[in-house]
């Protein structure tokens, strides 16, 4: 069951990429990425990773997604949900993609990647606060300060009328 | 499912489709949308490498400072957007070619 679960999740994860890029309305694309976020959330959850996964959902679907259908909404004069927006040289990017995505495949296939067993943790919030605080303050610090810089500056820059 | 390489090879496709987005897409939020996702295939590998190399979570860490940045980014970029919408009163990447009017 899990199983079954997981490949499903991956081709839903795949499938509403292939829309988001390949989508000729802009709409369709945002809509498309919400279902790409939540199965890479999904994807997330499988590796034990409960706490980056709910991370996930909160901050791409809840804000990165929210701001990019702002954007649409305030960059198109609205007349209907069919906003289209056209693709350049398709068939040579497509072709260019394709033998990097071969590549990335034959390197990973290759590899003899080196596996550590583990055993699966009751929970990851403590450790990772932990983490954070003891190991990694510094760049915490550090990004905390760059996120204030840039939403005053995000501010700053869309404001009308300086 | 238990397997390393299933999540590096979807990181890949989540990848290359992210680059097809930033190269053929014009509108330059569809560009966006393609940079979200290279975004998302980077913390894919990150956490699935945290997960086979014996659950080390510095790579737990790393994304949460990955998710940190896309989001000041996503922020960032769409003001911009705005103000280009507002000068030249079009997204399209190649007609906005010129930093001022």
């Amino acid at each position: 069951m899990a199983t079954v679960t997981f490949w499903l999740i991956i081709l839903l994860t795949v499938f509403s990429a292939l829309i988001v890029v390949g989508s000729s309305q802009l709409i369709y694309s945002a809509v498309a990425l919400l279902f790409t976020f939540v199965g890479v959330a999904s994807l997330y959850i499988f590796l034990w990773a409960d706490f980056i996964g709910v991370v996930q959902i909160v901050i791409y679907v809840g804000g990165i997604l929210i701001l990019v259908i702002f954007g649409i909404m305030l960059t198109n004069k609205i007349t209907s949900v069919r906003i289209s927006h056209t693709s350049v040289q398709r068939g040579a990017g497509a072709a260019a993609v394709v033998v990097l995505f071969i590549l990335l495949v034959t390197m990973i296939l290759k590899t003899p990647w080196l596996e550590i067993a583990a055993v699966e943790p009751d929970q990851t919030v403590a450790s990772i606060g932990k983490m954070l605080m003891i190991d990694y303050l510094l760049p915490f610090e550090i990004t905390s300060v760059l996120l204030l810089g840039a939403l005053i500056g995000a501010a700053m820059l869309a404001r009308r009328g300086r | 499912m238990d397997h390393l390489q299933i999540y590096l090879i979807v990181g890949a496709a989540l990848f290359c489709l992210g680059l097809f987005g930033v190269i053929t897409r014009r509108n330059a939020i569809a560009v966006l949308m393609g940079i979200e996702l290279i975004l998302n295939s980077a913390n894919l590998n990150f956490i699935a490498f945290s997960r086979f190399g014996g659950m080390n979570l510095s790579g737990h860490v790393f994304a949460l400072f990955v998710i940190v940045m896309a989001a000041a980014e996503a922020a960032i970029a769409l003001a911009i957007i705005i103000n280009i919408y507002n000068l030249f009163h079009t997204v399209n990447v190649d007609e906005a070619s010129q930093l001022k009017q």
